[in-house]
């Protein structure tokens, strides 16, 4: 898959002297959904808002493409629909004028025929002559997306698109995101919701401090970075690990009936069964198994705190 | 050329207008009434004439001209500044317009919305006193060009505000008493002479005194200084603007 967007040393230092970004290097495939995950002021938003065209880089450059976004701002701003965090929407003004309004922004002339099914995909379309103050919070969010969309962008910035929203209209957002990319659409999220990305991205990317820890697909980091984990629950209680299964990554809990067991899936041999033979000779009797793998909360936060 | 962005902005800023009819329309027209009751009637009844001209028909391109400022600087200042306050500008600057075309329809609507408003002025004014319009190009000129500069101006502190405060300082501070200390209800000649020459370093004098003489014949200073005079400050807020635009100042980070 081709990349629809190249960034290259892109760097960001505010006036105050903050360093926002620090030397950027990211593609982003075609038809993909990525998400950018990071804690607050990880520079997330200010990556967004550079490629949007709503703040200057300090340093390096951005193609969409392959048009440079600032010399060819015209290009790539067309073929791009923003979200942004914050319900930022008119009162007065109805959904249907809201709309009409961001198509033209972007040169293009009304389309009833587009906007009615646009509306109508984002179950809007009843409330098409409404005025946005009447709306709720979710249903605004939505006049967001909608706006983003009348142009027909082939790139999709959702910024913190559930931030603060229930979790049926998360789970809406996310059907709603999913056909976007049936359609062709690609989608750059950034969420601070680890099951966000773990439900809907196709790649990961994590940003702290303005530096790119990782990027990686969803499921080969997932496997990477994640760790597998069986625990062992004791019919019996120990007081410590036996010395005959020393060898093993096992922890044994306070209650001293359970023994946890670390292993790694890719290796061929996870030793799950020689485990199993060795508890058996040394006489300890088993009440019940089970097997958990961590999260990609758990790897976002191990990334994050440890490096 | 995004036309169509041109077309958009500036329709919308025009929808706004229509959707508080009452106060962008009626209340000119009240305001205009008032001052010719209180000005024309009860003060002109005591001055009967200016320069030949009855004190009622001398101060209608005076009270036309408090409108025009007012109301550019007031539709201008608000119509950028409210998308920056309640942050929809992101959809403005994210679009792909430039600045010029911006500017075209954010002071386009500004200004169209001045030049109703004059012109109603003029029709409520008719009401009250004869009229007579010695050379309706110059007052058609003097008036596009002080609906255009002004909505400019009133663009530049709608982009230089961060806050209400600021954005109603400069109005009420500084244009106000230069609208009210610059002819709008007298001649500059009633004045003793040194007030004359101080008056002379008031802009708004010029634009009274080439607007006025395209009623009735009638100027304080040359009416070619006057063109020169908008003219200038027209080209000053558009040098004010691009500057703006160019560093992206209050605009982009």
């Amino acid at each position: 898959m081709s990349d629809i967007i190249t960034i290259a040393d892109l760097e960001k230092t505010y006036h105050s002297g903050h360093q926002a970004l620090k030397t950027i290097n990211l593609g982003i495939k075609n038809g993909e959904i990525l998400a950018l995950l990071g804690p607050n002021g990880a520079g997330k938003t200010t990556l967004i808002s550079i490629i949007c065209g709503l703040v200057n880089p300090s340093g390096g450059s951005v193609t969409v493409d392959g048009y440079d976004i600032i010399k060819d701002y015209r290009i790539t701003r067309q073929l791009i629909g923003l979200v942004p965090q914050e319900l930022t929407l008119g009162a007065f003004e109805t959904v249907w004028d809201t709309v009409n309004l961001s198509r033209g922004l972007f040169g293009k002339k009304t389309d009833a025929a587009y906007l009615d099914q646009l509306l109508r995909d984002l179950s809007l379309h009843d409330k098409k002559y409404s005025e946005i103050r009447t709306l709720s919070g979710g249903m605004k969010r939505r006049v967001l997306i909608a706006k983003a969309l009348s142009h027909e962008p082939k790139i999709l910035f959702l910024d913190e698109p559930t931030a603060g929203v229930d979790v049926e209209l998360r789970k809406d957002m996310w059907q709603i995101v999913n056909k976007l990319r049936a359609s062709g659409v690609t989608i750059i999220l950034t969420t601070h919701y680890i099951e966000e990305a773990e439900e809907i991205a196709d790649r990961v990317g994590v940003i702290r401090a303005g530096e790119l820890l990782l990027i990686e697909d969803k499921q080969r980091l997932m496997q990477k970075l994640g760790k597998k984990q069986m625990t062992i629950e004791l019919r019996t209680a120990i007081t410590q690990i036996p010395a005959a299964l020393a060898e093993y990554d096992l922890e044994l809990a306070d209650s001293g009936e359970q023994l946890t067991y670390t292993y790694d899936t890719r290796s061929g041999q996870t030793g799950i069964t020689r485990l199993l033979q060795d508890i058996s000779q040394v006489g300890l009797t088993l009440k019940d198994l089970n097997t958990t793998q961590s999260s990609l909360e758990d790897i976002f936060v191990n990334l994050v705190h440890t490096e | 050329m995004n036309f169509n962005a041109i077309k958009v902005i500036y329709k919308f800023e025009m929808l706004r207008t229509w959707r508080t009819l009452m106060q962008s329309i009626a209340s000119p027209v009240l305001s205009t009434s008032l001052y010719f009751i209180v000005f024309g009637s009860a003060i002109g009844g005591r001055i009967q004439e200016v320069d030949g001209v009855s004190y009622g028909a001398f101060i209608v391109p005076g009270l036309m001209m408090l409108t025009l400022l007012t109301q550019s600087i007031s539709n201008a200042s608000f119509g950028i500044f409210f998308p920056k306050f309640t942050g929809t500008i992101y959809e403005i600057m994210s679009a792909p317009i430039s600045y010029f075309e911006i500017l075209i329809g954010y002071v386009g609507a500004a200004a169209t919305k001045s030049l109703i408003i004059g012109l109603i002025t003029l029709a409520t004014a008719s009401l009250f006193v004869e009229l007579h319009i010695a050379h309706p190009i110059w007052m058609l000129t003097f008036l596009v060009l002080t609906c255009v500069s002004f909505s400019l101006f009133g663009f530049i502190i709608g982009l230089w505000a961060n806050d209400f405060e600021k954005l109603q300082v400069v109005p009420l501070l500084i244009i106000t008493p230069l609208v009210f200390l610059g002819g709008t209800f007298y001649s500059i000649s009633m004045l003793p002479p040194a007030w004359q020459t101080v008056t002379l370093f008031n802009p708004v004098v010029y634009l009274v005194s080439g607007f006025r003489w395209s009623f009735f014949e009638i100027a304080d200073v040359n009416v070619y200084l006057s063109l020169f005079i908008v003219l200038a400050f027209l080209a000053i807020c558009m040098g004010v603007v691009w500057w703006m635009f160019r560093t992206g100042y209050r605009l982009k980070s």
